[in-house]
């Protein structure tokens, strides 16, 4: 079997797993064992199949695409001479970039056809398919394993001591370890749907899914209102995005009429072009161009024009054909893609939790600590990323400015408000945000493989810190961080695990040597804002780049000074910390399977090509390896390739400035927490109004509920007033109006009506009962009757010939 | 117009007929013996019969060129025939009735009465 037969397969059964292990715990989870418990081996087993499927999948990838390197080919950011990328022609390209493997697109199974509209279940696979789901499952099997441990109170009957109960003591509950298992699979079934999906109203689909899930999961305590509101705000915040990319959906849907990613083979020399081909085609070097649809689409006005004029329809066809591409020259369509791009952005905005709709995520927190391993890792967080991954090809610089800038705001005010939170999965939801800023800061800036890089990257140490802290929260209690402290020797294996995490997301390594896995993403990522900077004319690529350095050193700062409040110094709760102990093996065994992770993903594999950013090339969108050049809306917009950043002037630099800053952080850290050399108080004293402002998450909430929240809620409370006020009124009015209409109307029936009815009846009555009286039952007297009246009969007759039929001939001609 | 003076013609019959005819509702509604209420049929259903083959009889047609003229004759006989069946049904009847209630006298069958 080939690979293009054999991924979907092995794929889709990875997929769909989840799913069936989510129906199976639906009508059967509470009677899996005791207290459901068979339904957490039920998804696990799922998960791990569908692990060990991607796994295979992704070996099979391997062997039958090889990464082969090749001279990097001259792009369009060279051809324009006139561009501000003229300097990269120079030979400034060092070394090979890697060989793009075409991917694999096809449909499932096709759900409905309505004229040319087509909703398949379909499937784009590439190499960034094949890692993302490597990387989901696995993330997600380790969770799975971890939540055994973690969730094992909800087996039995639970006492909740966060939420009173209606007699004033803590309520207790029934447990709900089945439901937990329930959702998360649904969420993997839900992420792997969208990592597989091959177009975009799948993709869609899977989104709100992975949306909703999360709603669930957030408010898996639903009886906190905590939780409540979290969920709810993710919810909410979400669908703001979500209304972005629907617009996205409609521009690309109304001016395409496909969502399609790939070319699909429809039947033997049949193939249908995808959104991918349809602006970037081959015809056209893989150029960024309007499609010919989309520029009509945008010139209807001239279109129409045309169809006035021209003689015949075909006269018009041929007169549009010929100027297309001048209408596409004068840029006609090109808003609407920028349209397109920058609304599927706004989802990934909301999903991705990105400034400026990073507020829901931190409450996300309300969660159960897996959950929020699950959401911030591997899943909800991811897709948003992962989406702008996808759609790269179709993304114009000036949205790909949006993205960097977007990104980069995101990350600096993440890590600003990480740096003095408290509680600790607070710390590490703030950390999730800014690194998601800084995937989509180096998607925005051309970095596409370091952005992605990253996510995998992310995926596994942050799956690890957040598992990391649930054990420490699991073991006190509590998720304060001023109430922890020493907690290394009672929980060393929890300590030194979390430790590679937080060395991990630092970046840390031996400069241009080796070093772990965030070392070589966060690299490359401040390489290529480096090599942005240098290609722009623009001061705005120095202040990016300025901005993710300052924030690199923030990030090893906030990591270390959650590691030193948690596990170092003097115990600060006695009681806290006489409660804490180690966690279970199965909680630990998880933690150390996600270090090594943490600690290895980025390594390239000794004597061959084989590594995970040149595997995630081989998916690289055809037509952006040569970076791109200029804006048609803006002029100095620049993305430049990627391979230029690993040139030894850009690259080194950049790597001994992340290092150095990284270093930076966590001395000032040590020096703060590890050491006390500098008191945090008398600093948090000597800049009041910032660490203010910094501790209540720069005023954000507080803004949109002043700007958004509280206005829709006065408005809603205007409307509620005209309803009540005016159309309840209206309507009670009308209904006092019907029910005395029906009082007439049920007099008139009764006097009227009934009575002539009733008269009738009467009528009828008593001419039955005079006839009665004939039937005497006396056979004589019948026979007498019956006499009578043929005599009767007789008479009448004649005298009506006498005077009608006689007088009617007297009176004929 | 004297009929005792006029040779024999159908308005003879006629009134002949006319006085079985009424002799025998007479004798219906006045007897209470089932067994007298029959023979008022009969009388009654003679009269008619005598209509009928007053009207058949040649001697009394206008027009016996086109037919032979027996359709009055056919039908009297019917009319023997249909008496004399009816006579057995009624008299089966008058004989259960006498069975049930021990008389025929025909006042006494009143229980359909309205």
């Amino acid at each position: 079997m080939t690979l293009d037969r054999l991924l979907p397969l092995l794929l889709g059964l990875a997929w769909l797993l989840p799913l069936a292990s989510f129906a199976a715990i639906v009508f059967f989870g509470p009677r899996m064992g005791k207290g459901g418990k068979g339904a957490g081996y039920v998804a696990t087993a799922a998960i791990g199949l569908a692990m060990v499927l991607s796994l295979v999948a992704l070996g099979g990838w391997l062997l039958g695409n090889p990464v082969t390197l090749i001279e990097p080919t001259a792009g369009p950011a060279e051809e324009h001479a006139e561009g501000p990328a003229e300097g990269h022609a120079e030979g400034l390209a060092a070394g090979k970039v890697v060989e793009i493997v075409r991917p694999i697109a096809g449909n499932w199974y096709t759900l409905a056809e309505f004229g040319s509209l087509r909703l398949t279940i379909g499937y784009y696979i590439d190499a960034l398919t094949v890692v993302m789901f490597a990387m989901v499952t696995l993330v997600a099997f380790c969770i799975h394993v971890y939540s055994f441990g973690y969730m094992h109170e909800e087996l039995d009957e639970v006492t909740d001591p966060m939420v009173t109960a209606d007699d004033g003591g803590p309520l207790r509950r029934p447990g709900r370890f089945h439901r937990f298992f329930q959702y998360l699979s649904l969420f993997c079934f839900s992420m792997l749907g969208l990592v597989v999906a091959g177009n975009l109203a799948m993709v869609f689909v899977f989104w709100e899914l992975v949306g909703i899930c999360s709603y669930f999961l957030i408010g898996f305590y639903h009886e906190r209102s905590t939780a409540t509101n979290a969920a709810n705000k993710a919810f909410i915040v979400n669908r703001v995005g979500d209304f972005g990319m629907l617009v996205g959906l409609m521009a690309l849907w109304g001016a395409l009429g496909t969502l399609a990613f790939g070319n699909v083979r429809e039947a033997p020399g049949r193939v249908s072009r995808g959104v991918f081909r349809l602006v970037r085609s081959a015809e056209n070097d893989y150029r960024l161009t309007v499609p010919d649809r989309m520029v009509r689409q945008a010139a209807r006005a001239e279109v129409e024009k045309i169809y006035r004029t021209a003689p015949t329809r075909r006269d018009a066809e041929e007169q549009i054909a010929g100027k297309i591409p001048e209408w596409r020259d004068e840029g006609y369509g090109y808003w609407l893609l920028v349209i397109a791009g920058l609304g599927i952005f706004c989802g990934c905005v909301g999903k991705s939790a990105q400034f400026p709709l990073h507020v829901w995520l931190p409450d996300a927190m309300e969660g159960p600590t897996p959950v929020s391993a699950l959401i911030h890792a591997a899943t909800m967080v991811a897709a948003g990323v992962y989406l702008v991954g996808r759609f790269y090809p179709v993304f114009t610089p000036e949205v790909l400015l949006v993205i960097a800038v977007v990104g980069c705001v995101t990350l600096f005010i993440a890590a600003t408000i990480a740096l003095v939170a408290t509680d600790i999965k607070r710390v590490l939801a703030y950390s999730t945000v800014s690194q998601l800023g800084y995937m989509m800061f180096a998607l925005g800036l051309g970095g596409w493989r370091a952005g992605l890089f990253h996510l995998v990257n992310h995926a596994f140490f942050k799956a690890l810190l957040f598992l990391g802290s649930g054990s420490v929260i699991h073991a006190t209690g509590t998720n304060e961080m001023p109430r922890m402290g020493g907690l290394l020797k009672k929980m060393p294996w929890t300590a030194y695990t979390m430790l590679a995490g937080c060395l991990a997301i630092s970046g840390a390594g031996v400069p241009l040597v080796i070093g772990l896995s965030g070392y070589y993403s966060k690299d490359a990522i401040l390489a290529q804002a480096l090599s942005a900077w240098r290609a722009g004319s623009s001061p705005v690529y120095a202040v990016l780049c300025v901005v993710a350095m300052g924030a690199a050193a923030l990030t090893a700062f906030y990591m270390f000074r959650l590691w030193y409040l948690t596990f170092l110094g003097r115990p600060r709760d006695h009681h806290v910390f006489e409660h804490a102990h180690e966690s279970p093996k199965v909680m630990v065994a998880p933690l150390v399977v996600l270090a090594v992770f943490s600690v290895i993903s980025g390594w390239p594999v000794l004597l061959t090509n084989l590594s995970l950013t040149n595997v995630l090339d081989q998916a690289r969108p055809k037509g952006t390896e040569a970076g791109s050049a200029g804006g048609v809306l803006i002029p100095w917009l620049t993305a430049p390739a990627e391979h230029l950043a690993e040139d030894h002037a850009i690259h080194v630099p950049a790597s001994l400035l992340a290092f150095a800053l990284a270093l930076a952080g966590f001395l000032v850290a040590t020096a703060f927490y590890g050491v006390r050399r500098i008191d945090p108080d008398r600093v948090r004293r000597a800049c009041a109004p910032v660490y203010r402002f910094l501790r209540n998450k720069w005023w954000f909430d507080e803004l949109y509920g002043a700007v958004f929240v509280r206005p829709a809620m006065r408005i809603s409370g205007w409307i509620a007033a005209v309803d009540r006020e005016g159309i309840d009124r209206f309507v009670d009015g009308l209904a006092g109006l019907c029910r005395r209409v029906s009082v007439l109307d049920d007099w008139i029936d009764r006097t009227f009506v009934d009575r002539t009815v009733d008269r009738i009846a009467q009528g009828v009555h008593a001419a039955g009962l005079w006839l009665r009286t004939f039937q005497t039952g006396r056979l004589r007297s019948y026979v007498l009757l019956v006499a009578v009246g043929t005599v009767g009969g007789f008479i009448i007759v004649s005298v009506y010939w006498q005077f009608v039929l006689a007088g009617h001939g007297r009176m004929g001609p | 117009m004297n009929l005792l003076t006029q040779p024999v013609g159908p308005m003879h019959y006629l009134l002949v007929g006319a006085v079985l005819f009424v002799c025998g509702v007479i004798c219906m509604t006045a007897k209470r013996n089932a067994l007298g209420v029959l023979m008022g049929i009969e009388l009654v259903l003679n009269g008619a019969t005598l209509n009928f083959v007053a009207f058949g009889s040649r001697f009394l047609r206008g027009d016996s060129a086109s037919s032979l003229g027996l359709d009055g004759q056919l039908m009297a006989l019917f009319v023997i025939v249909l008496a004399a069946a009816e006579a057995a049904v009624a008299l089966a009847i008058a004989l259960n009735f006498y069975h049930t209630h021990a008389t025929i006298d025909v006042d006494d069958a009143s229980e359909l009465k309205g």
